[in-house]
């Protein structure tokens, strides 16, 4: 099951005209936003984004912009208050990285 | 990554722990098992498998006990027996992504590639630019990796591409990157299939094990502000008079709706969260604070009065809701222009109702 948060907030323009089709952003988006329409690439999944900006840093034709950032209440209202801080510690958005299967 | 309007990017898991202390030799770290002389100097072999202090480890930073303290030094490392031939890995110098990675390559032959990302992992690293173009062509440098192999293909995890830009690293350095699975778990298979990832391999997942293996730390977070309410409840009881055990009795039962509103939004958020109506996080937290909310009032403790009652409906599921919007951050799927939204409408909101309810509450023992 994929979760989605929130509908149309996120930022993630796609300009098709720039787009020559290469596909990376296919590969390194964690949410399979993107897909290959014929040859041409398409959103296909919007509110799946999580903001996270590898897909727009690895646009070698710069098609595709995002404003990247942490989905962190926690971080966002500790950079509001003005205070450095450390965001949850290990577990914000760290938890990609965990398996707990393991 | 830059912040927009006026809104600094925010900050994620910044490290604490120092590198290696300055004083005296290094002394050779109980994963390195000999060395292997290459082109360009010896390299370091890494063991393959985790020793009783590296599960330890992992175990306190899951109970949210403290991070490992230490890093792993930058640079190359070899697992088994590469030659110029074998594929690169790079990865982050956090001990516990470095744990994660060298557990899965068992009976493999390859490069490891450290990079400095400050002791923090991957995906953190890479949200932050530490796990960046420049860091990566920088070390490729300095560890001389173009004498080592004869090709020039290095496999990056897949959550190292917010920090990473392959086409200008390409530019920079003449190696291609290649992006592997998120999971370490899955490098062997994607190596098996000539460097393919099948698309499982490229999504995060958040499933039931994922969420309830966040609640500890949720929970560990948690027991301060828990402590200093129930200190505040004995104080509160202490105009009540009567003997300590009395005292401690009714700052207890005080305590339990609390406990229940931070237990629905710490635990029953996460395990929950997929079959919770609606898609703010708040939202998900409130309906488990008010569903505790009326466990409380008409099960638990019927006869509280009306005013108590309506200020723990004001309260507890406003508390639920914060803890809930908390996860947030440990979620795998939110967005940061989602989060801001939430919290412009759900803070005010969670404010306001806490403060009304505190206030009630405090009115309801007084009358
Ligand atoms: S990375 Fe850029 S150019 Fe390549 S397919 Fe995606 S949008 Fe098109
Ligand atoms: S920002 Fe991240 S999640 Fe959103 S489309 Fe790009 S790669 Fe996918």
């Amino acid at each position: 099951m994929k979760d989605r948060y929130l509908r149309n907030v996120v930022t993630l323009r796609f300009d098709a005209a720039r787009c020559d089709g290469c596909g990376l952003c296919l590969e390194v988006c964690p949410r399979q936003v993107f897909a290959r329409e014929g040859k041409a690439i398409a959103i296909v999944d919007r509110d799946a984004c999580m903001e996270c900006g590898a897909c727009a840093r690895n646009c070698h034709r710069g098609a595709v912009t995002v404003r990247a950032g942490v989905g962190c209440a926690y971080a966002i209202l500790m950079s509001r208050l003005r205070r450095r801080g450390t965001c949850c510690g290990e577990t914000c958005g760290c938890s990609l990285e965990e398996d707990p299967t393991a | 990554m830059t912040g927009e309007k006026g809104l600094p990017p925010p900050t994620c898991c910044a490290g604490r722990q120092r590198c290696c202390p300055a004083s005296g030799r290094r002394q050779v770290p109980h994963w390195q098992t000999g060395q292997l002389a290459t082109p360009a100097g010896m390299v370091p072999r890494v063991a393959t498998r985790l020793q009783t202090r590296d599960k330890l480890g992992a175990w306190r930073v899951r109970w949210g006990l403290g991070r490992m303290d230490y890093r792993v030094p930058p640079g190359l490392y070899a697992v088994g027996d590469p030659d110029g031939n074998a594929p690169v890995l790079v990865s982050a110098n956090y001990k516990l992504s470095f744990d994660r990675l060298r557990r899965e390559l068992a009976g493999l032959s390859l490069w490891l590639l450290v990079l400095d990302t400050g002791g923090i992992n991957v995906w953190c690293a890479a949200g932050k630019g530490t796990f960046g173009t420049g860091e990566l062509v920088r070390r490729l440098e300095a560890v001389q990796l173009d004498r080592v192999i004869s090709h020039r293909t290095i496999i990056l995890p897949q959550l190292a591409a917010p920090g990473v830009a392959a086409h200008e690293v390409k530019r920079r350095s003449g190696f291609r990157v290649l992006y592997g699975p998120v999971r370490a778990g899955d490098i062997p298979a994607f190596l098996k299939d000539g460097a393919k990832a099948a698309p499982a391999m490229r999504l995060v997942r958040f499933g039931l094990l994922d969420r309830l293996a966040l609640v500890p730390v949720e929970l560990v977070a948690m027991a301060r502000p828990a402590g200093v309410l129930f200190l505040a409840l004995l104080v509160l009881n202490l105009a009540g008079g009567g003997p300590p055990v009395a005292l401690l009795g009714r700052a207890l039962s005080g305590f339990i709706p609390f406990l229940g509103a931070m237990l629905a939004g710490t635990v029953l958020v996460p395990a929950l969260l997929p079959y919770l109506p609606g898609r703010a996080f708040a939202g998900k937290g409130w309906l488990s604070g008010l569903l505790w909310t009326a466990v409380y009032a008409f099960l638990i403790a019927p006869g509280s009065g009306w005013m108590a009652t309506a200020s723990y409906f004001l309260i507890l599921p406003a508390i639920a809701a914060f803890l809930a919007l908390n996860f947030t951050g440990s979620s795998t799927y939110t967005s940061l222009s989602g989060v801001v939204r939430e919290m412009g409408i759900a803070l005010p909101a969670i404010v306001v109702s806490a403060g009304l309810g505190a206030v009630g509450l405090i009115v309801s023992r007084l009358l």
